[in-house]
């Protein structure tokens, strides 16, 4: 049992680096096989001579062979010496500066979204089949058929604009003003989590009303448990496990890019936004080091999750290995 | 990564039960000797909410392919066409188009300007209609797309194993590693500046079949990683063995034995994938990387909205609007054709 543990430990840490190592290849063929793509032309300005291009062609290794150029890219990457090819800004303090507003997000929009989705789920799932259930579950509904980008757009308007009950986007360090900081992030966290409390609780309401349904739960109510006590030891605790499995999944996400556009219309200036503008210019530095960062984050949750499923469950570990 | 076990995690993905769920199957409606599409449309025609929701999706469809006829014979304008030195009767009193503040006029909800003009003097309806056929083009060519790369993939991992099925699973960790959104910006980004050719195929920088495409990829994984589940249970089965008994060849047993069965999947799929795609089509355009100009899209006009919220809100609720109602209705009736097939069917996708 030990050994296929380990065993599963090194597999899974070999395919997230090779997996890895796909991406940063892929991102950066694209950014140099594409036409008008060339760095050089757009870094000489407008109208550029050629002698001006060739000069920044060597002076950047441009002439190089790309098996090089992406050598070099991944060493500056890891050592922290890229440097953006636009405005000539270190990459890795740049992404330093936005991880704070990205975290910030990320953390307490995850915590709402887990917090209403176990609320509304449970509710929904006690409920089920009547009024109050259809409704919750027309508004999880429209909640997961709206863009985020939208909807954070009308909220800075109406809430922001018009009724001035939050600040219009914009970012205050914690360390700072911790309640300036709340303040600021209480529409974004908002705009972000509808999408996954619509999921999540719908998810929720449907593995509670399963689990009712199972042999163990009829046990404990025979043997005369409180409603209360069954509901919360034995039918919670079992149905929470797939949203938070999501849930692990879905952070690593979100921090890996998926905020790009909550961070983009409450201009946050995080990591995502980050991205956007580098993505703009065909800054191929910073797209590199954010989607890597991205990448990392996405795969390091998404094999810890499979960790965890693995030591809980040895069949996965077996059958891994039997299908390979 | 969890990805590759999605089946067993329950994480994502789906987990579909082969055959027809049994405690549906004491209802007086449904006499025994039904196949089991047929089954399911009955289901469905008694689901009322879902058939309300596909009748609202189709006729946004249908509004939007008769975009001609409005514009010719109701607005008498094109969605290219400026009227910013134009003025309109409104309550008998002639209005300016644009004002010369710059702010366009609202909803007039008459005929020319329905639903108000934009800072360039367009007609929002006009070009809501316009904008929507191309939203609504790429969502479904998108999700067709990955609904016949997906299958064929997933399909030839799981009935064939091994060494495709290591190499495949692999490919789709890969997507799946890149976050969605950066990943459709960056291929956007890039391939709408110098447009794309491989071999004889050139697509010029601002055609539909980009995002379209880039949509499709994205959403790979998701189809293919339940097919791959569902192929490698259905090829232990024994009308497979008996197929593979009689003599015939692999992709044979594959496209005409295994194939059939995974149809309930698909049609699961298709609504929520289409969705799903209009939205992600939305958000690229939103940064950029979605539509080009001179084509519209619900995307790009939410996006041009957004610029000038304050001073002509409706440019931004207008689009907004109507693509939440395309959507919403798709994943209400998506999900009534998911519970008419299999109501233990989990489907995941993000945006």
């Amino acid at each position: 049992m030990g050994s296929s543990m380990s065993r599963f430990i090194v597999r899974r840490l070999l395919s997230m680096l090779l997996v890895l190592f796909a991406v940063s290849v892929i991102v950066f063929l694209v950014f140099n096989v594409i036409p008008n793509g060339d760095p050089a032309v757009r870094m000489a300005g407008k109208i550029p001579t050629e002698t001006q291009v060739e000069a920044i062609r060597e002076e950047w290794g441009f002439d190089e062979p790309l098996y090089v150029q992406y050598a070099t890219m991944m060493k500056k990457l890891f050592t922290g010496e890229t440097i953006s090819y636009s405005n000539q800004q270190n990459v890795n303090e740049q992404i330093w500066n936005g991880l704070p507003r990205t975290l910030s997000l990320a953390v307490g929009a995850a915590l709402i979204w887990m917090a209403f989705a176990i609320a509304l789920g449970l509710y929904s799932a006690l409920r089920a089949g009547r009024l109050s259930d259809r409704f919750l579950n027309v508004l999880a509904l429209i909640g997961i058929s709206m863009p985020v980008f939208w909807l954070g757009a009308l909220m800075n308007y109406y809430l922001g604009y018009k009724l001035g009950l939050f600040p219009n986007g914009g970012y205050v360090p914690l360390t700072e003003d911790p309640l300036d900081w709340f303040w600021h992030l209480v529409m974004p966290w908002t705009a972000l989590s509808v999408l996954f409390i619509g999921f999540y609780s719908r998810v929720l309401r449907a593995d509670v009303l399963e689990t009712m349904g199972e042999d163990y739960v009829r046990t404990a109510r025979a043997k005369g448990l409180s409603e209360r006590r069954v509901l919360l030891k034995h039918v919670l605790r079992n149905s929470l496990i797939p949203i938070i499995t999501l849930w692990g999944l879905d952070f690593g996400a979100v921090i890996g890019g998926a905020a790009i556009l909550t961070e983009t219309v409450f201009d946050l200036d995080g990591v995502g936004q980050y991205a956007a503008e580098s993505i703009d210019q065909l800054d191929l530095p910073p797209i590199m080091a954010v989607t890597m960062f991205g990448a990392f984050f996405i795969v390091i949750f998404n094999t810890v999750v499979d960790l965890a499923y693995a030591a809980l469950d040895p069949r996965i570990r077996l059958e891994d290995e039997g299908s390979r | 990564m969890v990805p590759s076990h999605g089946e067993e995690a329950g994480a994502s993905g789906t987990e579909f039960s082969l055959d027809a769920p049994e405690e549906l199957s004491h209802d007086p409606a449904e006499r025994p000797g039904l196949g089991p599409w047929r089954l399911t449309l009955r289901r469905l025609r008694r689901d009322k909410i879902a058939i309300v929701a596909g009748a609202v999706f189709v006729l946004v469809v249908a509004a939007c392919l008769a975009a001609p006829l409005w514009a010719d014979h109701v607005a008498h304008t094109t969605p290219e066409e400026n009227h910013l030195s134009d003025q309109v009767v409104i309550d008998g009193e002639k209005t300016d188009v644009v004002d010369l503040r710059g702010k366009p006029i609202g909803p007039t909800w008459g005929g020319e300007f329905f639903l108000g003009a934009d800072s360039n003097g367009r007609d929002i309806m006009v070009r809501l209609l316009y904008g929507g056929r191309n939203s609504l083009v790429i969502g479904i060519a998108g999700a067709l797309g990955t609904i016949v790369i997906g299958l064929v993939l997933g399909l030839l991992a799981g009935y064939y194993r091994g060494r495709t099925d290591s190499v495949l699973r692999w490919a789709m960790d890969v997507i799946w590693a890149f976050p969605v959104v950066l990943l459709g910006v960056a291929l956007g980004t890039a391939l709408a500046l110098g447009g794309l050719s491989i071999g004889p195929i050139t697509i010029a920088g601002d055609s539909l079949a980009i995002p379209t495409l880039i949509i499709a990829v994205i959403y790979i994984p998701y189809l293919a990683r339940p097919v791959r589940g569902q192929a490698l249970a259905l090829r232990e089965r024994e009308f497979v063995e008996a197929a593979r008994a009689q003599g015939m060849g692999s992709l044979r047993i594959v496209f005409s034995e295994i194939l059939p069965n995974v149809g309930s999947t698909l049609v699961v799929f298709l609504p929520l994938l289409v969705a799903n795609a209009i939205l992600l089509e939305a958000s690229l355009s939103f940064l950029g990387a979605g539509v080009q100009p001179p084509n519209a899209s619900w995307g790009t006009m939410i996006s041009e909205g957004v610029d000038r919220i304050v001073t002509a809100p409706h440019l931004t609720i207008v689009p907004g609007a109507m693509l939440v109602l395309a959507v919403l209705s798709l994943n209400v009736f998506g999900e009534g054709v998911r519970d008419a097939l299999d109501p233990r069917a989990k489907v995941r996708i993000e945006h």
